[in-house]
């Protein structure tokens, strides 16, 4: 089943709020090998200016899961989850997230491509805190590969 | 900060991932596609092996750009195209290298561009990080 070109332009509701941990931020720093204090350190952070520890530069990656998953589960996307693959990967900042953060997360779809029987869905999801700021935005594109025969 | 200057390397870090790496992203991020931590799963679905998250070499590339700009200025956008797998061996891990370099220099700040290596091959395309300097 091809990917159904009508998804483009398509917004979806935000997904639950999702409350930035102290342990998770250094849980994920470890994971990406950061080595800056300022992600694990509350008095590091503090001394730079921010309200706890920061988070890496791809943390938001955690939260646009959500997201995604709210798009492969649309049913009438035509996404069959088991042929996607992520081609390319963007973050647009306004601030870093720092534990305490609550984020809000809204996906929209902003492109359906076809290629060589491959189709390419690319999406934003918009992340604000819990005053309405915008915080990153994280764009995306998956491409779904086309039946082999 | 001194100026700038195009093509100039301001920062260098080697990675050594092992399947330990994979589970840790794994638990972190809330990404467990078993293509990450089974040979089976990967090889059914006609990979050569446990590959590495794309997000887990996204995320560790740009680190060494965070640890030299430390608190004299902001990451502001970074985008990567995933354009190989790093395949994690079970035994020996892999090795992924990152050589960040200046791109451009403009009033905003700078583009720092990344190489990101896997056994002598570039793993993602693209790999820019725009920051700005105090």
């Amino acid at each position: 089943m091809p990917v159904n070109p009508d998804l483009q332009g398509r917004e979806f509701p935000p997904v639950a709020p999702y409350l930035v941990g102290r342990e998770k931020v250094r849980e994920f720093a470890r994971a990406v090998f950061a080595t800056s204090p300022l992600n694990y350190s509350p008095e590091a952070a503090s001394a730079a200016g921010y309200s706890d520890v920061v988070a890496p530069p791809t943390f938001p990656v955690v939260v646009q899961e959500a997201t995604l998953a709210q798009l492969l589960a649309e049913p009438d996307a035509g996404i069959d989850f088991t042929r996607v693959v992520h081609g390319d990967q963007r973050f647009a900042y306004t601030r870093p997230i720092v534990a305490g953060d609550e984020l809000t997360a809204t996906l929209s779809v902003t492109s359906i491509k076809t290629l060589g029987g491959h189709s390419m869905v690319t999406s934003e999801s918009t992340m604000v805190d819990a005053s309405g700021g915008h915080v990153v935005t994280a764009i995306s594109t998956l491409v779904i590969r086309g039946d082999e025969s | 900060m001194t100026a700038l200057t195009v093509g100039e390397v301001v920062a260098e870090r080697s990675f050594q991932l092992t399947r330990d790496s994979l589970v840790r992203y794994a638990g972190a991020s809330g990404d467990f596609n078993p293509i990450h931590y089974r040979d089976d799963v990967a090889q059914s679905v006609g990979l050569p092996g446990v590959l590495a998250h794309g997000m887990l070499t996204m995320g560790l590339a740009v680190q060494p750009v965070v640890d030299w700009l430390g608190d004299r200025g902001a990451v502001l956008d970074y985008q990567v195209r995933f354009t190989r797998p790093v395949l994690v061996d079970p035994v020996d891990g892999a090795t992924v290298n990152v050589i960040a370099k200046v791109g451009v220099v403009d009033d905003a700040g700078a583009r720092i561009d990344l190489t990101v290596t896997f056994n002598d091959e570039t793993v993602l395309g693209k790999a820019q990080v725009r920051v700005s300097l105090n």
